[in-house]
């Protein structure tokens, strides 16, 4: 009797090498983590250090490795992206806009809202405020972000088969959410316009749905 | 300075980039290229292993009458071999900010296929305006 219990201690000892057991405590340490500050215990108006760039760029690469399983066409590639893009952009309008409570205000106008992606959002995602803001001289509905190297596309050589993809198309999701976010739905499209000098040029075309044109007549 | 050409070799010998910096240099069929390339790997094992130093690096440095080449290989197998004058100096700076731009060009670009050769705008612009700084 009194040497029963050692046999099973033993095979416990030998399941505690065994990587199912492993994996149990591993789960126990991370339930232990959860304990620890989270991200929420952190204080919202410090800005956290900037981020490596190499860091965004593998994770980058990979996401976009992963929207190119089972695509058709690189329209449905950018979709994916935009759409990766879009949950950033819903986070990032919502903290610009507690960090910037000072001086926040509801944005009502198209212009106003553009310049405050081109400049608050653009700067707290990327660091950098995009190069220039444009409005289509031919369509009412239209303006543009000119960004003449979109962090997103920084390392991506775009194969000539997929000439008309642009990663940046991840970029356009999060204009896209932030206009949602500010009840100005629009669609944006990222193109890609190289030029000599800065062979990552992107534009993005921002198309305005009708009823926010409409809204801005009411308003002149 | 004046740098000839830049040889990626993988890790299993295969030749995943060639370029030539200078106007002038006659052109081996591709063919030849790759014996070439080949042929380094297996000398470049074999010094490795016959040298007298434990754990050698193998051949670092090959020194002629019209050239010099250097060989960097990095901790994944990656050699990349430099061909330039016989007086150059400082070609170990050179392969190692090229190995930087293979890095962050090549390695990062979600196009690429590890091991495959080497197709990315990006790397070939930046590895030349970096030549042509020299």
């Amino acid at each position: 009797m009194s040497k029963l219990p050692t046999p099973s201690r033993a095979s416990s000892d030998k399941s505690s090498s065994h990587p199912g057991f492993a994996v149990r405590s591993s789960a126990t340490s991370s339930s232990l983590a959860s304990r620890r500050a989270t991200v929420y215990d952190r204080n919202m108006n410090r800005r956290a250090p900037d981020l490596a760039l190499s860091t965004f760029a593998f994770l980058f690469s990979e996401m976009v490795q992963y929207s190119q399983k089972n695509v058709k066409g690189v329209q449905e590639m950018e979709n994916r992206l935009s759409a990766y893009g879009y949950h950033v952009g819903q986070r990032v309008l919502e903290l610009a806009t507690v960090r910037e409570i000072k001086n926040a205000k509801r944005e009502t106008r198209v212009l106003g809202l553009l310049q405050f992606i081109n400049t608050t959002i653009w700067k707290a995602i990327f660091g950098k405020v995009a190069d220039a803001l444009e409005k289509s001289k031919d369509q009412e509905d239209e303006y543009m972000i000119i960004d003449n190297n979109p962090v997103a596309n920084s390392y991506i050589s775009v194969p000539k088969e997929l000439s008309s993809l642009d990663c940046a198309s991840f970029q356009a999701g999060v204009i896209e959410a932030v206009m949602d976010g500010c009840q100005f739905p629009a669609k944006i499209t990222a193109h890609s316009v190289p030029t000599e000098l800065y062979p990552l040029k992107t534009v993005f075309l921002v198309k305005l749905d009708p009823l926010v044109i409409e809204r801005e007549k009411y308003m002149r | 300075m004046v740098v000839y050409s830049l040889y990626i070799l993988n890790k299993a010998a295969g030749l995943i980039y060639q370029r030539d910096f200078n106007e002038g240099l006659r052109k081996l069929s591709s063919n030849d290229y790759l014996v070439l390339s080949g042929t380094f790997h297996a000398v470049h094992a074999i010094a490795s292993r016959i040298s007298p130093v434990p754990s050698s690096s193998g051949i670092e440095v090959l020194e002629t009458e019209t050239f010099r080449l250097q060989c960097f290989q990095t901790l994944t197998g990656t050699k990349f071999l430099l061909i330039s004058e016989p007086r150059q100096q400082g070609s170990d700076a050179i392969l190692r900010r090229i190995y930087e731009l293979y890095a962050d060009y090549v390695i990062k670009n979600p196009f690429y296929q590890i091991e495959m050769p080497v197709r990315c705008d990006l790397f070939d612009r930046h590895l030349g305006a970096y030549i042509k700084s020299l």
